[in-house]
């Protein structure tokens, strides 16, 4: 993929782009982009993927006016603006799938069919129970549980980075923090606006998946019209690196 | 040099530190008995007025969902000494405005202490330690920002007298900020802010409040008040600085023996041994720089928590963080910190922690203030103009170190007094 710049409002973002065909717009989770996963290669395969990393994430600067997931929707509807991107299809991971689901209740004319994976974004549960587990108060160690199907053969090793990577990393979690401590994970004012949403979508968990319950993800698709649910067995919070082909299939499937 | 007898109002009764994981944030409040708690509130409110008594001022902090420091709301026991005490002055660090919503509220509480007292109240404020983040609900992230935004706020809500103004900020907004009662000090209590880190010394001595730092041994401590002292000067404040805007926290015991002072340090250590916190409380994403998480990743850890793991009062001393002995030993000790570091006008002395009972609460109390403090206040002077170093190795000559029987090791290196690591 090739790597350029483009700078919305006085923010200067990093986007990752390759292959032809069909414009598809690439939200990532949090853990950030990285275009060597074995996954991007299936997607860029049968379209031109369009891969922003969100600001603060990445490449990607984060002014210091951001810090709500809002404030990057507000972004990328400018990037589609700037990038001739009249209407669009999209996949959108995790955090990468609440600032999908922000864009589409604003403008949902501009989005062709939309998969969302392990979206966060909603709160649906009662008050006394947090909907998504708090990722900042378990031990660590517990956190690549609820991640992956197989938390060992994705575990993170500090070694084998480099600083620079690791220095991505952290920079990674600090902005993910800052975009979804207070309300946890969510924006109580998106399920009032959902149903605005026009497009043919489909929700999308890892059967493993210890933070996206299949709970969750029903009553989120619930108050988006007409969506659909699906499940990849084998894989937690990030199928499109435990199962990148059931996803790819998945995925591209629906999108036609 | 002025000093501040300083107890975290601990609740020590706890089980045993293997059966919970953290000792902040998490450990269940059944584990606090309220008669128990009563009772030693009683006690640490009597000692600070001993404190007084003996000619002492008194400093006080805030800390929540923690055994370590239950005191959620140090403003009210701040108000509760203004009236219990009359004569010393009383330091309150501090308020973690980074965690507060309201700032105006703060500077409302404080202004509050300071009519109830006469106007003795010292406003310290601080930006908390990391496991004050989940009690909060607080961000972690931009809390220096936040913290400047407030603080910057307070100062202006004390010094406007003129009725209402607004504050239409990044992070706090109030359109009417028009506060009663005014503060009691013309123009404001004075304003104490604690760093620990040589970066954010900078931005205090910029500002000129007092800076004061907590349990940074030797060399850190120099390069913070070094910081200070650099941008205090880059500031146009003048060429000297004042030894009474900077501050210096240590665990202080002093016992007529060398046995009695022992067994009071030893208790004393509590503060940092009891310090059992879980990793994902202590370091939460964004609040200490990328740097400085890559290098935890590398395997970097604070100097603090690895003598945790094996602390004693010899190492303690060696240290610098902690000066216990006869009152000649104390005083020796303090001697060297003071002018290896370049001089300081406080000591905030943790004289309670832990199982330090009353008796002997009292006893390091008044042999402190009797034996140790006259000599500071005559060797060190209000007068002094720090950065000014002795001609002294920093680490205390061999007769003045309280030698404890079992073998001193740390994990890792000592802060060693003359810059490098020692085994």
């Amino acid at each position: 993929m090739k790597r350029t710049a483009v700078t919305i409002a006085g923010c200067e973002l990093e986007i990752h782009e390759g292959g032809s065909g069909a414009p598809l717009l690439f939200l990532h989770p949090g853990g950030g982009f990285n275009p060597e996963d074995f996954y991007v290669e299936l997607l860029t395969a049968t379209h031109r993927v369009i891969a922003p990393s969100h600001p603060g994430f990445g490449g990607s600067q984060l002014p210091d006016w951001i810090d709500h997931v809002d404030d990057i929707a507000h972004i990328y509807l400018e990037l589609m603006d700037k990038m001739g991107l009249t209407k669009v299809d999209v996949i959108a991971c995790s955090v990468g799938g609440w600032i999908a689901a922000e864009m589409m209740t604003k403008t949902p004319e501009r989005f062709g069919k939309v998969v969302l994976v392990g979206p966060v974004g909603v709160k649906t549960g009662p008050t006394d129970k947090l909907d998504i587990p708090d990722i900042y108060v378990m031990p660590p160690a517990d956190v690549p549980k609820l991640m992956y199907h197989d938390p060992v053969k994705n575990a993170v090793q500090p070694a084998m980075l480099s600083d620079e990577e690791l220095a991505i990393s952290a920079r990674n979690r600090e902005t993910l923090a800052l975009l979804v401590w207070e309300p946890y994970m969510h924006n109580p004012k998106l399920r009032r606006r959902l149903h605005r949403v026009a497009s043919p979508t489909l929700f999308v968990r890892g059967a493993s998946d210890g933070l996206i319950s299949a709970a969750y993800l029903e009553a989120y698709a619930g108050l988006v019209p007409g969506a659909k649910t699906a499940t990849i067995p084998e894989a937690g919070h990030a199928p499109q690196i435990e199962q990148p082909q059931a996803f790819a299939r998945m995925a591209l499937d629906f999108l036609g | 040099m002025q000093a501040w007898h300083f107890s975290e109002s601990a609740y020590p009764y706890l089980p045993p530190a293997d059966s919970y994981p953290s000792i902040r944030v998490s450990l269940a409040s059944k584990n606090y008995d309220p008669k128990k708690g009563a009772a030693l509130w009683d006690r640490y409110l009597h000692e600070w007025q001993i404190a007084e008594e003996e000619g002492m001022d008194i400093m006080l902090n805030e800390h929540h969902q923690t055994a370590t420091c239950v005191d959620p709301a140090a403003p009210m026991v701040l108000a509760a000494l203004a009236r219990l005490t009359t004569t010393a002055r009383l330091l309150i660090l501090g308020n973690p405005i980074a965690n507060r919503r309201q700032p105006v509220r703060v500077a409302e509480e404080m202004a509050l202490c300071d009519v109830l007292s006469h106007g003795r109240v010292e406003a310290g404020f601080v930006r908390g330690v990391p496991y004050e983040i989940s009690p909060a609900n607080s961000n972690p992230v931009r809390m220096n920002e936040r913290f400047w935004e407030a603080l910057d706020l307070i100062v202006k809500t004390w010094t406007s007298h003129d009725g209402p103004f607004s504050h239409e900020g990044r992070f706090f907004h109030h359109r009417n900020i028009n506060v009663w009662p005014r503060v009691y000090q013309n123009p404001h209590p004075p304003v104490w802010v604690s760093t620990t880190s040589a970066s954010g010394a900078a931005e205090v001595g910029a500002k000129g409040f007092i800076q004061a730092t907590f349990l940074t041994g030797y060399d850190a401590t120099r390069k913070i008040y070094e910081s200070y002292r650099a941008a205090w000067r880059k500031a146009g404040r003048g060429v000297d600085v004042p030894n009474d805007r900077l501050a210096y926290a240590a665990l202080v015991y002093v016992g007529e023996t060398e046995q009695e002072a022992l067994e009071g340090a030893e208790k004393l250590l509590w503060y940092v041994t009891a310090n059992k916190v879980a990793p994902q409380y202590a370091n939460p994403p964004g609040y200490v720089p990328v740097a400085a998480n890559v290098a935890m990743q590398r395997g970097a850890s604070h100097p603090l928590s690895q003598f945790s793991k094996n602390a004693s009062v010899e190492a303690a001393i060696r240290s610098g963080f902690m000066f216990a002995g006869t009152p000649d030993q104390v005083y020796e000790q303090i001697k060297r910190h003071y002018e290896y570091v370049g001089g300081y006008g406080h000591l905030l002395i943790m004289g309670q922690a832990g199982f330090l009972e009353h008796d002997d609460t009292v006893k390091g109390i008044r042999n402190f203030a009797r034996e140790v403090y006259p000599r500071l206040k005559e060797m060190f002077p209000k007068t002094t103009i720090s950065g000014q170093y002795g001609d002294v190795p920093a680490a205390p000559p061999e007769r003045f170190v309280l030698r404890t029987s079992h073998e001193v090791s740390t994990d890792g290196p000592l802060i060693s007094a003359l810059g490098g690591a020692e085994a």
